[in-house]
């Protein structure tokens, strides 16, 4: 399939199984999104739902015991040629992290090497991937933490982690993932970790960076306030599927899937009138071995028909909306 | 931390004044006078009397503890009964093959186990994994008499690639001292990589899980490079506690090892010292052990400082 020239990562059917055989267990049934260039798509979806196996199987760090089944993730590198990260091999995606994708991770207290200084760990994505002197590998990491701003860049780089909060620990993650100018950064629940206000202070410092470096994100989160703020395009997952995607604003005002209606109409707000209640959605994520035929999100919708056991796929409802239901309910929440 | 070597030395001092204690009442503690203790049931009266005076033993008890310290202190452990030589001549002669034995099956271990416990932690349940382990309990849970026996009679007699036995004899020199070693060292070494190579392997899997594991791959290195710099170093701080740990335990006599090779070492030395009642040589080496294991602590745990600076004494 042609990927569009602003599209960076196009993600088409991937199913990832884990387990052999007879016992394989399929965490993802079918994923599928595109992320522009520049832009910031937001992965949501309840824990369970798939997001971090999606960024594991884009940084083809899945655990051994996973693998991908099937499925394109067609991703385009900086110079303009589109590579399929399925097809690659181990030497291949050793070279694609880093300069062409980087990820940082949900926990910055757990994520740095304990033994090593922060200056060391930000220094040796350059010593992998780039054929620069030692003089000139401590520089640009003196730049990269000045440009995360943190204080007294030059004196922090020789700390180690345990000597800094965690706000201060995910900023060196953010510089260690930008340090070779990745195309894309995947973030996992980076800020989940943090106080608010450091949470605030990340994602400011996320966007500014983004546009300062021309990258795209590929942010994943459960947290809607932070879709909100941070993304471009969502894409909601359910039970191993993406089962709704639109650009963030078309997709609060004009949500399409009951999944997505139920999430939204979950989360505590501050317009709630006195005496309203929120509307949790009702029952539990079904067991990835138990699933429905069908969608997956049938039992718990309140929509739903005999037809809903038919196998159902993401479908344009409306120009840049997909959403993966039989039925298209815009608009009504 | 120059107020924590402080503390720690004032710690050893203690440690070792307790075992100087323990050292001077254990031989009070046996039954029936030490001195016709010593000599046996043979002894005239005479010269029961006669040693008593040699060891201070007619003296008031704090009084001969208080020379028994001032004594230690100046390096004086006493006279050997057997050897009529001072007990610090004869534990200082016993000193070498113990010690390099003790430095070379130290080695052999190591090499036979962090590699396979690394290995096998890598490839956990696997077939390797499983069989390595297998193999090395089964090595390890061969008497070290045995090994050592097998050794002497395929490798020694056999073959004759190395001696079988002895130490060289008088005056042999160093090269030829060490090719003695190398048997013994094999023996011991394999008896002691099983439990270097549970804590390697052991430590390796909970690291290998570890976030920092993950963020090293993201990085976009080779497992080489994850596995050995990034896993390594922080599974290391285990296994340098079971490697002094092992280490203390060699230097205190490998006692079997010794006697079936007839190296004359520490561990050989006190077993006959026990048959002979040469007390003054047992409470030596006692003292001595007790000094060296005090010792193998303290590198261990300023090894674990130097390794990792989270640590703060």
């Amino acid at each position: 399939m042609q990927t569009p020239d602003d599209t960076i990562l196009s993600v088409e059917g991937l199913r990832v199984g884990f387990g052999r055989g007879a016992a394989t267990v399929t965490a993802l049934r079918d994923v599928s999104f595109t992320l522009g260039r520049g832009k910031t798509l937001a992965l949501v979806g309840e824990s369970g739902s798939g997001k971090s196996v999606t960024s594991l199987a884009l940084m083809g760090l899945l655990p051994p015991s996973g693998r991908i089944l099937s499925g394109r993730l067609n991703f385009r590198r900086s110079d303009g040629t589109v590579v399929d990260l399925a097809g690659l091999d181990a030497a291949g995606y050793r070279a694609m992290r880093g300069p062409g994708i980087s990820m940082i991770f949900q926990e910055p207290m757990s994520s740095l090497n304990p033994l090593f200084t922060v200056g060391d760990q930000i220094g040796e994505m350059l010593l992998l991937h780039e054929n620069v002197s030692s003089a000139q590998r401590d520089k640009r990491v003196i730049e990269m933490l000045e440009l995360v701003e943190i204080p007294g860049a030059a004196a922090r780089a020789k700390s180690y982690p345990h000597e800094l909060s965690g706000g201060m620990r995910q900023r060196v993650m953010i510089a260690m993932g930008l340090i070779c100018n990745p195309a894309l950064l995947i973030a996992d629940e980076p800020t989940t970790a943090l106080d608010v206000t450091i949470q605030a202070q990340i994602l400011d410092l996320m966007r500014r960076l983004q546009k300062e470096l021309d990258m795209s994100i590929l942010f994943i989160t459960h947290d809607m306030g932070v879709v909100a703020e941070m993304a471009d395009q969502v894409a909601v997952m359910y039970a191993g599927a993406v089962v709704e995607q639109a650009g963030v604003l078309d997709l609060f005002d004009h949500t399409r899937h009951p999944y997505t209606q139920g999430l939204l109409a979950s989360i505590p707000r501050d317009d709630l009138v006195d005496g309203e209640r929120l509307v949790p959605i009702p029952g539990s994520v079904p067991s990835l071995t138990a699933l429905p035929s069908g969608c997956a999100f049938a039992p718990r919708c309140s929509h739903a028909q005999p037809e809903c056991h038919r196998p159902v796929s993401l479908e344009e409802k409306a120009s840049g909306h997909l959403s993966a239901c039989i039925f298209d309910f815009a608009g009504a929440a | 931390m120059r107020s924590y070597l402080l503390r720690r030395l004032i710690g050893m001092i203690v440690v070792i004044f307790l075992v100087l204690t323990i050292a001077f009442v254990l031989v009070r503690l046996a039954p029936g006078d030490p001195a016709s203790l010593m000599l046996g049931p043979d002894a005239s009266p005479e010269e029961v009397a006669a040693l008593r005076v040699r060891l201070g033993l007619d003296q008031p008890i704090i009084a001969q503890f208080g020379s028994f310290l001032a004594n230690a202190l100046r390096g004086d452990l006493g006279q050997s009964l057997f050897f009529n030589q001072p007990v610090t001549t004869v534990l200082a002669s016993r000193a070498e093959p113990t010690i390099v034995l003790a430095l070379f099956s130290l080695l052999v271990a190591l090499v036979i186990a962090t590699p396979i416990g690394i290995w096998a932690a890598y490839r956990r349940g696997s077939v390797l994994d499983q069989t390595s382990i297998t193999t090395a309990m089964l090595a390890a849970s061969v008497p070290s008499f045995l090994t050592g026996l097998v050794f002497q009679r395929y490798l020694a007699t056999d073959l004759g690639w190395f001696p079988a036995s002895g130490y060289g004899g008088a005056g042999a020199g160093f090269t030829e001292r060490m090719r003695h070693l190398i048997l013994p060292a094999i023996t011991l070494g394999i008896t002691n990589s099983a439990l270097i190579l549970r804590f390697t392997r052991a430590s390796m899997l909970d690291i290998l899980g570890e976030d920092y594991v993950r963020t090293a791959r993201a990085k976009g290195m080779t497992e080489r490079r994850v596995v050995l710099r990034h896993a390594l170093k922080n599974a290391g701080i285990p296994i340098i506690t079971v490697v002094g740990l092992t280490f203390a335990l060699l230097v205190s006599g490998a006692v079997v090892t010794e006697r079936v090779f007839n190296l004359p070492g520490m561990g050989n030395l006190v077993v006959n010292a026990v048959l002979r009642r040469d007390y003054p040589v047992i409470q030596g080496t006692l003292i001595v052990v007790a000094a060296l294991y005090v010792l193998v602590n303290l590198i261990t745990d300023l090894l674990y400082l130097a390794v990792d600076k989270r640590v703060k004494y």
